[in-house]
């Protein structure tokens, strides 16, 4: 386990001026979910391209299953599976057809070919389509077959770009439990995402990454504690109640702005029946009550003291 | 060809079962330029022989050209849709997309040449080219074809978009309009001629109006193969260049 399957020291991209990645440094242990962790524009997809061959950086280094990514470029493609941001499978073929090709590519060879093929349908829940072509598939579905696409050749490392954006709740489930199960035959994974609740469900080490740099790296606990963490956020009808509410409420900030009181709090029953107990005994009332949870933002206000440029990146 | 390019030839016969529209659109446009001239205009035409005899030729040279835009168009779809960054990641051979393109496209081309000839035997094409002569005329338009083919998958892949890369092709297909192959080009105004005359589309359908009719000159021959040449050399190094630097 202690065996490395992917790491990197160093590696710089630059378009023209603009820096896209700025020194990145990141070792991934075989069989583990590794996740990076990061907003539009950050310079997730630009890493992967690098780590997966299809970019060159201006420096640095990459080894992946333990073939440097610039020498032994053919090698590193031989070991990887990649499914990217947007869904690389051919429109005009089936489903069926769309794994078929892979397995000639792989040379599986007839039979062997067939079989993958058909327990890939099978695993994905994918078979009842496996005969429409592939343009007619869901956005869910033409995630699976793309995925699909990638394990025909039995990768034992897998860079999975964004693999739920844009899914509807019930498909990233769907997804999640397919690349848990991957996890679980011993598969590498390189995992980006923008949803810390996908890193932190997924991911064994989560690299936070901003502007090109790594700006945080540990477990999702680790992370977590270096952010406020959840608070309820409390609203009044007057300023008289918010400032007896910011006296009997210890750790609380007030925002006299909007009326608001932000509370820390783990958001169990417990500690937030104290806490509406608390206001009773001094009948204070309280106009709206709701709990927050961290989120990428909060992440991001925490470790880069500036919010995620989500909405106006890209 | 590597085994590679076999299974990528494969995949795109079956994008050509899925939209046949794209082989009938290549067979049946020229066969409707052809009657239109030997049926509608080029009666009124003096060509010194039967105008279909002299036509011919040219307007195979048109269904070359004219099929090139399918072959731009999938192209282009190839780079500007995610397949082609899976294909990138794997082991397989760098040129196999582009080899499947260009045997595809020449296999859709030679369908629509063999009708241009069918229909042009049935309005009275009458040929004295020998067994040998037509051999060496297959092999020439096998050599156009391919030559042009490579010049417009580079034209494919440095286009943006499907519809640009459909646009970047027309100057191709109007050229063998300015060309003797619909007329003579000495009957040109002039400016015309010159231009005509000086245009590769000439010497590529002289050379093949002489197979075809048994006395091909020397010096149309070694023009037309210079400029196949050059422009297969050109399309062919444009496009690795560029295949490796997009997506």
């Amino acid at each position: 386990m202690s065996e490395l399957a992917i790491t990197a020291s160093g590696l710089r991209k630059a378009y023209r001026d603009k820096i896209v990645l700025d020194g990145i440094d990141l070792s991934v242990p075989a069989g583990t979910v590794f996740s990076l962790l990061g907003p539009n524009g950050a310079g997730k997809t630009t890493t992967v391209n690098v780590l997966t061959t299809l970019l060159k950086a201006d420096a640095g280094t990459v080894r992946v299953a333990g073939h440097d990514v610039a020498a032994e470029t053919k090698a590193v493609r031989a070991a990887i599976g990649v499914t990217g941001q947007f869904a690389s499978v051919d429109d005009l073929l089936t489903g069926e057809e769309n794994l078929a090709l892979m397995a000639d590519l792989q040379h599986l060879g007839g039979r062997e070919g067939k079989r993958v093929v058909e327990s890939l349908l099978a695993r994905f829940d994918l078979t009842e389509a496996a005969r429409k072509t592939a343009a007619t598939y869901s956005g869910g579905m033409r995630r699976k077959l793309d995925l699909a696409m990638t394990l025909v050749g039995r990768p034992r490392i897998i860079f999975l770009d964004e693999p739920t954006t844009g899914l509807d709740p019930r498909s990233r489930r769907t997804m999640w439990e397919i690349i848990r199960g991957l996890v679980a035959d011993g598969v590498t994974i390189f995992l980006t995402t923008q949803y810390l609740e996908e890193a932190d469900q997924l991911a064994d080490r989560i690299a936070v990454l901003d502007q090109g740099r790594l700006v945080a790296q540990g477990t999702s606990d680790e992370l977590k504690r270096q952010v406020p963490g959840s608070h309820v956020r409390l609203r009044f009808a007057d300023a008289a109640e918010l400032v007896a509410a910011a006296g009997v409420l210890t750790g609380s900030a007030r925002n006299d702005g909007d009326l608001t009181l932000r509370v820390p709090s783990d958001g169990g029953a417990k500690s937030l029946r104290a806490l509406l107990n608390t206001l009773d005994e001094k009948s204070i009332d309280v106009d709206e009550f709701s709990v927050h949870t961290p989120d990428l933002d909060d992440v991001f206000l925490a470790l880069t003291g500036h919010a995620s440029t989500k909405e106006n990146a890209q | 060809m590597s085994t590679d390019s076999t299974i990528m030839l494969r995949r795109n016969f079956k994008h050509t079962l899925r939209n046949p529209v794209t082989v009938f659109n290549a067979v049946l446009l020229p066969i409707v330029i052809m009657l239109m001239f030997v049926c509608v205009i080029g009666g009124a035409f003096s060509v010194g022989g039967s105008y279909v005899d002299y036509v011919t030729p040219g307007m195979i040279v048109l269904a070359i050209t004219y099929g090139l835009s399918a072959t731009a168009i999938a192209v282009n779809s190839d780079m500007t849709k995610g397949v082609i960054n899976r294909f990138k990641v794997m082991d397989i051979s760098r040129g196999a997309v582009l080899n499947a393109q260009v045997i595809g496209s020449l296999l859709r081309t030679l369908i629509a040449i063999a009708a241009i000839i069918g229909v042009a035997f049935a309005l009275g094409f009458r040929t004295s080219a020998s067994f040998p002569d037509w051999l060496g005329a297959i092999g020439f338009i096998v050599v156009v074809s391919v030559a042009t083919i490579w010049l417009t998958v580079a034209l494919g892949l440095a286009a943006k978009t499907p519809e640009s890369a459909g646009m970047a092709i027309v100057p191709l297909i109007l050229l063998p309009f300015l060309s003797s192959a619909i007329a003579p080009a000495d009957t040109m105004k002039a400016g015309f001629r010159q231009f005509a005359e000086y245009q590769p589309f000439t010497p590529i359908i002289e050379t093949l109006r002489g197979l075809l009719s048994g006395h091909v000159s020397a010096g149309h021959m070694i023009a037309a193969l210079a400029w196949c040449v050059g422009i297969g050399v050109v399309g062919y190094v444009w496009s690795l260049a560029t295949f490796s630097k997009r997506a």
